[in-house]
């Protein structure tokens, strides 16, 4: 077990990494630590993807010298798939972000539990 | 290559332009637009739909140079076309219904952005319908979840904020399982087109030891969909996000973002993952049980709601239930009949979500159950909307609630595994009985005599004036499209078994 772990050390590791994401965006009430948690998430799944593209000992997909084998390069798909999953991943924080500005100047906290209880007293149409 | 080949695209594309060009139009301009263009893209669509039933073909469109299995690719079946002209036509009927609420509900200065988000989010959905790449799909799943939340804080008052704070967290930790259930597959069969991805998981398959793998990357991937659509128990988020929206918005997440996800979920399971994988995992089995489970405890929950709209928005989480234990059966009929249900409570929870407003608007703008009674009295129209809706939900001949819900006894019956049937039936049987318990609850108060009679006389009762054309056009579309699934249920469900068909 420990063999295979230290084996693929890479995806363990973005495997960690997801994990304490996944946690920390479910369970913590601070909304910027759930959206620090969010971007550890996606970090792991990052980390993931391109470890899964590189080939020990190739280099980036860039032609150098003419030299055009596949053989000589890594796979450049994930990489290309990270880069649009950085991409939605910056949009996503963007929004909640702009979102949890407008809960704070709202009831002045970013405790979500707080903010909850909080909504409960207001008085609002429909 | 026919014209028509290219409409999926220019779906899409037009959406994105839609989209950008609202932002600089005023507020009226924008709803016209985006009225105009709608319906311009329901006749595309209806164009294709056509194409790929007479042909008895569908076709694939390469995007960019390369060809596949490594360039991106749009595909167009009877079914892609069925759920696109779905999503446009509910899309249009919500944008004709709400406005008048719209308007109250936001700033002016505002409006013409509600419809750009709503333009884009039009491209999001139009492109997981045609969508033959699953990086593709995950890719306008966020632009889908990023417009969803848009339109929901759109209507700025705290609740809303609030909502869309939960809502955006459940879809980002669905939407992280799924990327990563996504990436597992990626790395076990190196495809990221469907149909190569399905024969080279195949081929993985046949060895025994990959199926825990296998199972636990479309594990992930289904438990990540599964909090996105409302599966249970991950629906809780539901009655705050339909309940605090303004309708359009309710109306439109409810009828059609949780079913794009839905959808994405059969386009992956049938065309990237394939039947035989997936039936050599536990995945359905697990699916069929929370199905069941969802449609019970959805029911009980709507039964204790407070408002009106937790109610409907409690009795989708039983509705999409349905859908899950339909694919859960694992069968072509199963997989028929959620499908159908897709149709179904589409065109009923739009209709339900569009007409609750207007219940409340003559009873002091207030949605408590309390406050309603008598609503449908002083308001016919939204009465009987509210009542052709309900009935539907519960399940009576004539509307597509009905149908849908002999198709999965039917589905049920044809996999003669006896364990199934018995608890397809008691689930059918318990979940229509709870319905019907809180729809005519409710049917009756609205239509009891109103507590304040005294103070606002029924004189509103036949008003009609120019702000509700749109709403009664849409209502009448919506429960002639109800009561055409339920009376015609045969002919959607052919052009499904079509379309699934093709899907192979």
């Amino acid at each position: 077990m420990i063999q295979h772990l230290l084996a693929n050390y890479e995806e363990a590791a973005a495997i960690i990494l997801f994990a304490v994401g996944f946690s920390t965006l479910l369970f913590h009430r601070n909304l910027i630590k759930k959206l620090i948690g969010m971007n550890i998430m996606d970090t792991g799944t990052f980390l993931l993807l391109a470890s899964m593209g590189y080939i020990r000992g190739r280099k980036a997909p860039i032609v150098e010298n003419g030299v055009r084998e596949v053989s000589a390069y890594i796979n450049p798909v994930p990489a290309g798939l990270v880069l649009t999953g950085i991409v939605v991943s910056v949009s996503v924080t963007a929004i909640m972000l702009s979102l949890s500005v407008r809960l704070y100047k709202r009831y002045h906290t970013l405790d979500l539990d707080d903010i909850y209880v909080l909504s409960k007293h207001e008085k609002e149409d429909r | 290559m026919s014209v028509i080949w290219n409409f999926p695209l220019f779906t899409v594309v037009l959406s994105l332009f839609s989209g950008v060009l609202c932002m600089m139009l005023p507020a009226r301009r924008a709803r016209n637009y985006t009225i105009a263009y709608e319906s311009v893209l329901i006749v595309m669509v209806s164009c294709v739909l056509g194409y790929t039933i007479r042909t008895g073909k569908a076709f694939t469109y390469p995007m960019g140079e390369f060809p596949a299995p490594w360039g991106n690719e749009i595909r167009a079946g009877v079914l892609e076309a069925l759920i696109a002209l779905l999503f446009l036509i509910v899309l249009l009927c919500s944008v004709l219904a709400g406005y008048r609420f719209l308007r109250k509900d936001i700033d002016e200065s505002k409006q013409n952005l509600y419809f750009s988000l709503l333009n884009l989010m039009t491209a999001a959905l139009m492109a997981m319908a045609w969508t033959n790449d699953v990086f593709t799909g995950y890719v306008f799943l966020e632009i889908l979840t990023l417009t969803s939340c848009g339109i929901l804080i759109v209507r700025e008052i705290g609740r809303t904020t609030l909502a869309a704070v939960r809502y955006m967290i459940m879809n980002l930790v669905g939407s992280g399982l799924f990327l990563l259930g996504l990436v597992l597959l990626y790395d076990i069969s190196g495809h990221l087109l469907m149909v190569p991805m399905r024969e080279s998981l195949a081929r993985v398959a046949a060895d025994p030891s990959s199926i825990p793998v296998l199972s636990l990357s479309v594990g992930i991937l289904t438990i990540g969909l599964g909090i996105k659509s409302g599966m249970f128990p991950f629906h809780f988020w539901m009655p705050d996000t339909y309940g605090w929206a303004t309708p359009t918005s309710a109306s439109v997440l409810s009828s059609l973002v949780s079913k794009a996800y839905l959808f994405l979920l059969f386009k992956i399971y049938l065309r990237a993952i394939g039947i035989d994988v997936l039936r050599q995992t536990p995945i359905l089995k697990i699916l069929f049980i929370l199905g069941i489970c969802g449609m019970v405890i959805g029911s009980v929950s709507a039964m204790r709601a407070s408002t009106i709209n937790q109610m409907v928005a409690f009795s989708s989480a039983a509705q999409i239930g349905y859908i899950y234990m339909g694919i859960g059966l694992g069968t072509f009929a199963g997989f028929n009949a959620a499908l159908f249900q897709i149709f179904a409570h589409a065109a009923t929870k739009s209709l339900l979500f569009l007409t609750t407003p207007c219940l409340a608007e003559v009873s002091g703008d207030s949605l408590k159950f309390r406050e309603l009674q008598g609503s449908a009295r002083k308001d016919n129209l939204a009465g009987f909307f509210f009542t052709a809706g309900s009935l539907s939900m519960i399940g009576i001949p004539i509307f597509a609630g009905f149908a849908a819900k002999l198709m999965f006894g039917q589905a049920a019956i044809m996999t003669s595994a006896p364990y199934k049937i018995l608890l397809v039936m008691i689930a059918l049987a318990v979940s229509s009985v709870l319905n019907a318990m809180y729809f005519i609850r409710t049917l009756i108060r609205i239509y009891s005599d109103p507590a304040d009679a005294s103070k606002s006389p029924w004189k509103n009762r036949y008003h009609v004036d120019k702000s509700r054309v749109g709403y009664i056009a849409a209502g009448l579309i919506l429960t002639a499209g109800n009561i055409f699934l339920g009376m015609f249920s045969w002919v959607v469900s052919d052009l499904i078994y079509r379309g699934l068909g093709m899907f192979l």
